[in-house]
């Protein structure tokens, strides 16, 4: 156990730290997803140059061409927090998209969409889920006939984020029908602006549409844009889930948002008493100061675990589910500690933050559900993890 | 940077375990809980792996390990819900010498606390559980008068670490009239505690320092590890039993309802880990982390421990509540760990206060 970084890592630190502080004038506003601005596209062009944005993308492909190293890039994350600088570019497209082509890709496709990905001149959409396909994403129904050199895709998705404002998808489509459910899948990429594809905002309990529904009549697209091989889509998809379930439990967000909570309650005031008083309150509040820093904790040890390839059992299984489930009760906990005040939202006078607390709160309970919902969570920790039993499979009629 | 345990304390942990496993089966838990006495089989046993020096430098007979092994430790402890002294006799009464005793007194009780030759209780519980039924102990003229309460390690101990009302440190001789020692029963039959009344007992006061923030903070991490262990053991049960047990023509493990128990243990418990970690580490490296994290290790593994411990017993359904299968022995052991040196509540009060949240 050793928390000290070594002097390699603390020049790191510093140097980084110089160059946020010779660039402040040039931080981008924040990026709220979509399309990037031109400041934050300069701003993304100067990270790659300097190695703090897509930096262990070998730099044919327009990366840094780093090797991996995960303290660096955890401290990269900590001074750009620190400096309150905005990090590089995410978004699907990076996050998922790019380490998907950098496993399986063709050199083609790789030469093609990495660069101009990372530099935010294409913005991407994932279409994985279908209304009879969530848990089950497996059984999706959106199908791809083949026609010549190309398919002809028909079907629907749902839960596409940045669908109306994406150039491209990443999409799974059955193209094999004749074959067992897993294995007639394909990872296919193609356009948005392909004539046939409808999409349309999906309004959800936030009063916001943060996903649409995507919808494809006779949407042609050339076989060659499969990725990884006809067939081989539930493969390829299931490399990327895996990307999205590590970014889906962050600890840092909920540290983040503790500090808020924290400064909240001495500040706003009930009757004349801080928050903060309140021993109630209090008590909540250092229960999840508890489930914070165990999450902290936890999260340096699979840091740890992930640099030196030890063996961490089921440690990295419970990331989403209890990451996710921490940051929705810190919403839950500043809504109970505002009190009425808590219930305020839209434009309301005497709204606190925004209403950044209410939104919280409904859009998390979203993340619970997304991305492999708690109860799918439950029997991963449980098979994988603890090597509980399948529940056996229903005899078909 | 790196967070995680090192070849040596992995081995260490490993040793441990595999001893206790022989030594310390489920009848030798029961023999032992039946006549509330520790077993000295098991505890001679941990004698020949040089436990009670864990802490102790090596001038002292001991091997001056850090408090991450004693957590180490604990856990095993805990594990094998093993009936042994060790928190107070092993732990916080040699942080006590170490950190406030004199020359002459460290050489008079270290090198015996080392060898494991004798146990040391330790009463604090005033200072961090609160004062109960008119406990507290008054010092005067070298002279100790009042009760404790909740004094750890308490069956044939020949030395007490006594916490009095101003929050003095006194070492206490078992051998020196004027005391009387009773037995306190709890639920936990694999440990002794008990409480001490004095009337004019010769003391010795250890020096003022920071000993008995350093004792609370110790033994708020030993007994958080050993709630770790304890609970591991109870989901590790849970798994094995629902891998055997078959009603409708399937094991139990099959059926979703009891695999969501048993993950959600298995999720609550073992980011409790890295926060016992951190605590027994920042306890010798990072001072100014160290109390916080020791109440938030304390506080989480008390209300995780509750949970694990009545979701493990729902588990194995009927038979878990009998007599006959034992699991009541780890149950009854998190249910301890929760209490002494302050209930979740109390110890939360602590860290709000710890961080200028709260007055004192």
């Amino acid at each position: 156990m050793d928390l000290a970084y070594s002097k390699e890592y603390e020049h790191f630190r510093a140097t980084t730290r110089a160059f946020l502080e010779k660039h402040r004038a040039q931080f981008p506003k924040l990026y709220g997803g979509g399309r990037p601005s031109p400041e934050m596209m300069a701003w993304q062009k100067l990270l790659i140059e300097n190695g703090y944005a897509a930096r262990t993308i070998p730099s044919e492909y327009g990366g840094y061409g780093a090797e991996p190293d995960i303290l660096k890039s955890r401290i990269i994350s900590e001074e750009f927090t620190r400096a309150k600088a905005p990090m590089g570019l995410a978004g699907q497209g990076i996050s998922m998209l790019v380490p998907t082509l950098l496993e399986v890709g063709s050199e083609e496709q790789k030469r093609k969409y990495i660069a101009p990905t990372l530099r935010g001149e294409i913005i991407w959409c994932q279409g994985y889920s279908e209304p009879g396909a969530g848990s089950d994403l497996a059984s999706l129904q959106t199908r791809g006939m083949e026609d010549g050199h190309d398919f002809i895709i028909n079907g629907q998705k749902i839960w596409t984020s940045t669908a109306q404002s994406a150039d491209m998808i990443f999409c799974l489509v059955r193209t094999e029908s004749e074959r067992a459910k897993h294995q007639g899948i394909s990872y296919i990429l193609f356009s948005m602006k392909t004539t046939g594809i409808e999409v349309r905002p999906l309004k959800t309990m936030t009063g916001n549409a943060e996903f649409n529904e995507v919808f494809f009549t006779n949407v042609r697209v050339p076989q060659d844009n499969v990725v990884g091989g006809r067939g081989q889509g539930w493969f390829v998809a299931n490399a990327t889930l895996k990307h999205e379930r590590g970014m889906l439990g962050d600890p840092n967000a909920a540290n983040t948002r503790l500090q808020a909570i924290i400064d909240l309650m001495k500040e706003e005031t009930i009757d004349g008493q801080r928050l903060m008083d309140n021993s109630v309150l209090r008590d909540r509040l250092m229960q999840l100061q508890s489930r914070v820093l165990a999450m902290q904790f936890h999260g340096l040890r699979l840091l740890t675990a992930a640099a030196t390839g030890d063996d961490v059992g089921l440690a990295r299984l419970i990331v989403k589910l209890e990451g996710c489930e921490l940051n929705h009760q810190l919403a839950a906990f500043a809504i109970d500690a505002l009190g009425e005040l808590g219930v305020l939202y839209h434009d309301s006078p005497h709204l606190r933050a925004n209403g950044f607390w209410q939104r919280a709160y409904m859009f998390d309970l979203g993340l619970i559900i997304g991305g492999g919902t708690a109860q799918i969570q439950k029997n991963i920790i449980a098979e994988r993890g603890l090597g509980m039993p399948r529940e056996p499979k229903l005899a078909k009629d | 940077m790196e967070f995680a345990l090192d070849q040596d304390q992995k081995m260490m942990q490993e040793s441990v375990n595999r001893t206790l496993d022989r030594v310390c089966p489920l009848d030798r838990v029961r023999k032992a809980a039946d006549a509330n006495e520790p077993a000295a089989d098991v505890w001679s046993a941990l004698v020949e792996l040089g436990m009670p020096g864990l802490l102790i430098p090596e001038q002292f007979g001991g091997v001056g390990l850090k408090l991450l092994d004693a957590a180490l430790v604990s856990e095993a402890i805990g594990r094998h819900v093993a009936p042994v002294p060790f928190i107070a006799s092993y732990v916080m009464a040699p942080l006590a010498l170490l950190r406030a005793g004199s020359p002459a007194q460290q050489s008079n009780w270290l090198p015996k606390l080392a060898s494991g030759e004798i146990t040391a209780g330790v009463a604090i519980s005033e200072h961090v559980g609160g004062a109960r039924d008119g406990a507290g102990v008054a010092a005067h003229n070298g002279k100790l008068t009042g009760k404790a309460m909740f004094v750890l390690d308490f069956d044939d101990a020949e030395l007490f670490v006594v916490a009095d009302r101003e929050n003095n440190l006194h070492l206490v001789d078992a051998n020196s009239s004027g005391i009387v020692e009773s037995p306190l029963t709890t639920i936990d039959l694999t440990r002794t505690i008990g409480e001490l009344s004095f009337e004019n007992v010769d003391a010795e006061p250890l020096a003022q320092s920071d000993a008995l923030i350093a004792m609370r903070d110790a033994g708020w991490i030993m007994l958080a590890a050993d709630t770790l262990g304890a609970g591991w053991q109870m989901i590790e049960k849970a798994v094995e039993y629902s891998k055997d047990r078959k009603q409708f023509d399937r094991v139990i493990g099959s059926f979703q309802a009891v695999k969501h128990l048993c993950a959600e243990m298995a999720a609550e418990l073992e980011p409790g880990r890295s926060l016992v970690w951190y605590a027994a580490h920042a306890f010798d490296a990072i001072p100014g982390d160290a109390s916080l994290s020791a109440a938030h290790a304390k506080s989480y593994l008390g209300e995780i421990g509750r949970f694990v411990a009545r979701t493990s017993t729902e588990v194995h359904g009927g038979i878990g509540i009998t007599d006959l299968l034992g699991l009541h022995f780890w149950f009854k052991r998190i249910g301890l760990n929760r209490q002494l040196l302050g209930g979740p509540e109390r110890v939360r009060h602590l860290a709000a206060v710890m961080q200028g949240f709260a007055a004192a």
